[in-house]
């Protein structure tokens, strides 16, 4: 697998798929299919994908307590313990994930790197990917939240809210959200650094491209139609809420470009259970990190345990008796 | 180069043999170069340990004389490694190849080979799972990143999942905790089920599992050790330690590596051990069925580690101690704190540890009922038991390697600095990012601390090196303390070559020359017989 | 101008390609990496690199003493000696120095009439080459030894022992050990 085929597969796969839905829309008044049975489908792939894939993750037992240890243990009274990184209790490990999945402690690790004395050297390289992680993540959440906008009415308080702040710049008419900025700055960092840095353009391949060139249509075609090919947003929160309440009904005349940028979410769920995205899972399941560093104070069970052959005393002492009785070494059996 | 019209200028020389591979990984085949892969292991040690099929075998030959139906068997394993593992799995499915690892990897920093980033590493088992259990990579193969399994890869997995020292360095820095050495761990035990292991793992294992210790030292044969160290304590000391053996009714079995009877430094370390349990009057003693903590179980197979771990409480049950106290060792702490309670507990027939000098109960080893001699002696010496004098380590100006498992399986970082710091006057550690849960390896763990690795080791060794001669340079750094007896092996060869002038030991060596015994003579020299007060070169 | 200050005027660059020639001799994911990692513990090998070779550079120009010229070559040749190279292949990295001279400076010293003391430095890179030699079978020999100490060591206990064993009656009845 070469570079150029990891890169321009997917990037010829969303290509054609863009074209695709944009030629059926235009051209075949399928808008059934775009608005209405696709986001159903893609929501039914989605729930039930992810659900197969945690359950099938969970069936297979956690026979060891593996946890990586990034801290001082709890041991003598005396010593302070680092609870966060090395976690003893149930709410330790609770704030440890917390840690790490809404602030990505593991990558700003990489950071921490200061001489004593000497050149100051911080890591820049990897605090940029600590950064565009974060921001990438954060931006997509608070994104997906503004959206419930579409889903609600009244919207709550909490997404005016949120809408608001993320609108605090007014900048342009309509006002560009900072978070579709700072999206954008994000993800263009993560694909130019998967592109640009041989170490991990050699590594990627091309299930890490097809999300990045997915998040590339939808972020595109969301902001296209907010500021350029505006398309009727009432009619949008007219599909949606009919979407939501089990009651479909496609108004007419919402704007092709629409139907793209949904056509693309919808992908990106569907694809979503089948691909590194089920990352979002995973990072919960994962026993190094999901798991307490009291090993010693409490016992672990392996339901899968069975006994093993073992070289028992009796045996070894059968072999060294008459060595061991000259080395006056005390034996069971005389 | 041996015609002179022939010979390449520098840069040509580039030009055919350093360009970068233009294929991608998955069609770079491995070469085996001498010095840099493991002798396999020989078939009479698989015999002993009844693992699957016994042969001889090299990796420098075409045919590695797999089993017939070698590629089912690897399928298979696979298949029932994913089932009882959720590690492997999840691991198996979450990676989103950040990169994050990729320079975390002392392997990777040493030698530049792109395959030993964690990333790649786990990928070469990560192509197969794909191509065999995902939908996506049986119809899509290599565009979903499957890989046929071919007798390559076998081969591809031999080379890599040895050249990896199940460090966990990496699995700090990932955002998923995605643990390279649970990959590898996995990935030796599916060449195990084609009878492919290395020798350096696998006879220590059936050594142990026939004679209770890697080296295969014989009971007797133990005794004599330890009598010799006695011999030696008696000569520097002046003072006669006993050597309680196989004593039933003790209240402490006391199990170390085997490493540290026979190599130098390890053997100074095996004596402070002696001298301090002396000094305190302790009832206890050592074994010379569990006479190994060390575990290359660890190495070979999860299996193996239970096999071989049984020991230990098996003979505490028998001798019918209160609980058990260990020494320094780096894996053998990963398969105590790890693995021990889980696979050959639970030790209900032994008691809650208390420290019998101090009664300092240890709460955190309640259920294992095993106790780390660095958190025995720091809790000593916090409660004043132990008298010491610590210019008599006046000419060592320490520094301490932080073991990879102690660190990042158990998190005991700040009871060795203490107890160092108690007993000698000038400590100073390595810088931030290359000690604690950020530690390097010292490159010869998990089974590659052989000499046929050497090029390997010293090439993994160089993060660890260039942060010893840091400090040597910086404040003139002679020693290099560890609480590991594979380090004390592997970290010799790695100073003399990165950081010349360091050298290694242990930690009780350095408590046992400081502390004052009752009844001892002037002490004219250390426990290694050279001369306290003038600096040695 | 002299010689030495025109090569000492263009150090920044003649340095940067000739650490980029030495880079080119890994693989190209490693090279960046070696290339853009300024922390001496997080990328050793780069780090070690481009200081060496900078040294070098400064100790060919302005006539450093020989002691401190091989230390400088030692650092280099210590990792190379260690990795996946031949021998021609662990050394090539002195003549490339050559190559980056001629390349940047070889119309410079024509127009200005210093291709006498151009041949002379040439030769001084040749000098350092057969020292860089002399350092990398140094380095070798060394992990010949360390192979033979390791296994040395991990049996030097049993030698002390076998070294007390007492030979004769008088220090069997010495020894405390040997009683039985």
């Amino acid at each position: 697998m070469t570079f150029i085929m990891s890169i321009m597969l997917p990037f010829i796969i969303i290509l054609f798929l863009l074209l695709l839905v944009l030629g059926v829309v235009s051209y075949t008044h399928l808008e059934n299919v775009f608005g209405i049975f696709i986001p159903y489908l893609a929501l039914a792939i989605f729930l039930m994908g992810f659900l197969y894939r945690i359950l099938s993750w969970a069936k297979s037992p956690v026979p060891f307590r593996i946890t990586t240890v990034c801290g001082q243990e709890k041991s003598l009274d005396w010593i302070k313990a680092n609870r966060l990184e090395s976690p003893f209790t149930t709410l330790d490990v609770i704030k440890r994930l917390a840690l790490e999945v809404l602030l990505f402690r593991s990558l700003f690790r990489n950071t921490n790197t200061e001489l004593n004395e000497g050149p100051k050297l911080i890591h820049w390289s990897a605090k940029w990917l600590w950064l565009a992680g974060l921001t990438f993540h954060w931006s997509f959440f608070i994104i997906l939240t503004r959206h419930l906008r579409f889903f609600t009415e009244p919207v709550p308080f909490a997404i005016q809210f949120i809408d608001k702040l993320d609108n605090l710049f007014e900048i342009g008419v309509p006002a560009l959200y900072l978070t579709d900025a700072l999206i954008v700055a994000a993800i263009t960092h993560l694909f130019l650094r998967r592109v640009l840095v041989p170490k991990i353009r050699y590594v990627s391949l091309p299930a890490d491209y097809f999300p990045l060139f997915l998040l590339f249509c939808i972020i595109g075609s969301g902001m296209f139609m907010r500021h350029i090919y505006k398309v009727d947003l009432i009619k949008v929160k007219e599909l949606a809420l009919s979407l939501i309440s089990f009651r479909p009904a496609l108004p007419e005349g919402i704007g092709v470009l629409f139907y793209v940028h949904l056509f693309f979410v919808c992908l990106l769920i569907a694809y979503f259970p089948f691909s590194k995205l089920m990352h979002l899972g995973g990072v919960f399941l994962s026993p190094t990190r999901n798991l307490a560093n009291n090993n010693r104070s409490k016992r672990h069970i392996n339901p899968w345990n069975y006994p093993v052959k073992v070289h028992t005393y009796e045996e070894y002492e059968d072999e060294f008796r008459e060595k061991m009785k000259a080395a006056e070494i005390p034996v069971d059996k005389e | 180069m041996s015609e002179l019209d022939g010979v390449p200028k520098p840069e040509e020389l580039l030009k055919i043999d350093y360009q970068p591979p233009r294929k991608g990984w998955m069609d770079t085949p491995v070469n085996f170069k001498p010095g840099t892969y493991n002798y396999p292991a020989a078939s009479k040690n698989h015999k002993i340990l009844e693992l699957p099929f016994p042969r001889e075998w090299s990796p420098m030959e075409e045919d590695w004389k797999l089993p017939e139906n070698w590629k089912e068997i690897v399928v298979n394993g696979i298949a029932e490694r994913l089932s009882k593992y959720r590690s492997f799995k999840v691991f198996m499915d979450i990676c989103v190849r950040c990169g994050a690892c990729a320079d975390k990897c002392h392997f990777f920093l040493g030698s530049g080979d792109p395959k030993n980033m964690p990333v790649l590493r786990a990928e070469l088992l990560r192509s197969i799972y794909r191509k065999e259990f995902t939908a996506a990579g049986k119809v899509l193969g290599k565009l979903a990143g499957g890989r046929e399994l071919t007798p390559t890869v076998i081969k591809e997995w031999f080379y890599y999942f040895y050249q990896c020292t199940e460090c966990r360095r990496c699995s700090v820095f990932c955002p998923y905790g995605i643990d390279t050495a649970e990959i590898t761990m996995i990935g030796r035990e599916l060449l195990y089920l084609l009878g492919l292991g290395i020798n350096w793992a696998l006879e220590p294992a059936a050594k142990c599992f026939m004679t209770g210790n890697h080296l295969g030292v014989y009971p007797h044969t133990l005794k004599d050790t330890l009598e010799f160290f006695a011999d030696d304590i008696e000569d520097i000391t002046g003072v006669r330690v006993e050597i309680p053996l196989n004593k039933k009714g003790a209240d402490i079995l006391f199990v170390t590596p085997s490493g540290d009877y026979f190599a130098d430094p390890g053997t100074f370390t095996c004596m402070g051990y002696l001298i301090l349990f002396h000094e305190l009057g302790l009832n206890y003693t050592w074994s010379t069925y569990a006479s190994e903590g060390g575990n290359f179980g660890l190495f070979t197979s999860h299996e193996m580690i239970k096999r071989l771990n049984a020991k230990i409480y098996a003979e505490a049950k028998r001798l019918g101690v209160k609980w058990i106290l260990g020494g320094e060792c780096g894996h053998m702490w990963r398969v105590i704190h790890q693995y021990m309670d889980t696979m050959n507990g639970p030790a209900d027939f032994l008691q809650e540890p208390v420290s019998p000098i101090t009664g300092t109960k240890f709460e955190n080893a309640k259920s294992t009922k095993m106790v780390h001699i660095m958190e025995f002696t720091a809790d000593l010496i916090k409660h004043n038991k132990l008298k010491l004098d610590p210019s008599r380590n006046d000419k060592l100006k320490v520094t301490f390697h932080d073991s990879c498992n102690p660190a990042r399986a158990m998190g005991i970082f700040e009871e060795p600095r203490y107890v160092i710091r108690n007993v000698c006057k000038e400590f100073y550690d390595m810088p931030e990012n290359t000690i604690k849960e950020k530690t390097f390896c010292c490159a010869g763990g998990a089974g590659l601390g052989n000499d046929e690795n050497m090029e390997m080791r010293l090439r993994g060794g160089l993060p660890r090196g260039n942060a010893v001669k840091y400090v040597q340079e910086k404040h003139g750094v002679n020693r290099l303390a560890c609480m590991c007896a594979i380090d004390r092996a592997t970290l010799v060869p790695l100073c003399d070559y990165w950081a010349p002038g360091v050298q290694v030991t242990g930690i009780h060596e350095m408590v046992a020359n400081a502390l004052v015994l009752k009844g001892e003579k002037e002490r004219e020299t250390d426990l290694r017989g050279e001369p306290l007060k003038e600096l040695e070169e | 101008m002299k010689f030495e200050e025109i090569l000492s005027q263009h150090k920044p660059a003649l340095v940067k390609k000739w650490f980029h020639l030495v880079l080119r001799t890994y693989p190209e994911e490693t090279a960046t990496f070696l290339k853009n990692e300024n922390d001496p513990f997080a990328n050793p090998v780069g780090a070690t690199i481009f200081k060496g070779i900078e040294d070098l550079f400064d100790g060919l120009i302005k006539e450093g003493n020989h002691k401190q010229i091989s230390s400088f070559l030692d650092r280099i040749i210590h990792i190379r000696a260690v990795q996946e190279f031949t021998p021609a292949q662990a050394l090539s990295f002195i003549f490339m120095l050559k190559k980056v001279i001629r390349d940047e400076l070889k119309k410079e010293f024509k127009e200005k009439e210093l291709f006498d003391e151009f041949l002379t430095f040439e030769s001084k890179i040749d000098e350092l080459a057969l020292a860089a030699f002399n350092r990398y079978v140094e380095c070798r020999e060394k992990v010949f030894e360390l192979r033979a100490n390791e296994v040395k060591n991990r049996y030097s206990g049993l030698v002390r022992r076998l070294n007390r064993i007492p030979k004769t009656p008088e220090e069997k009845t010495k020894s405390k050990s040997y009683k039985k």
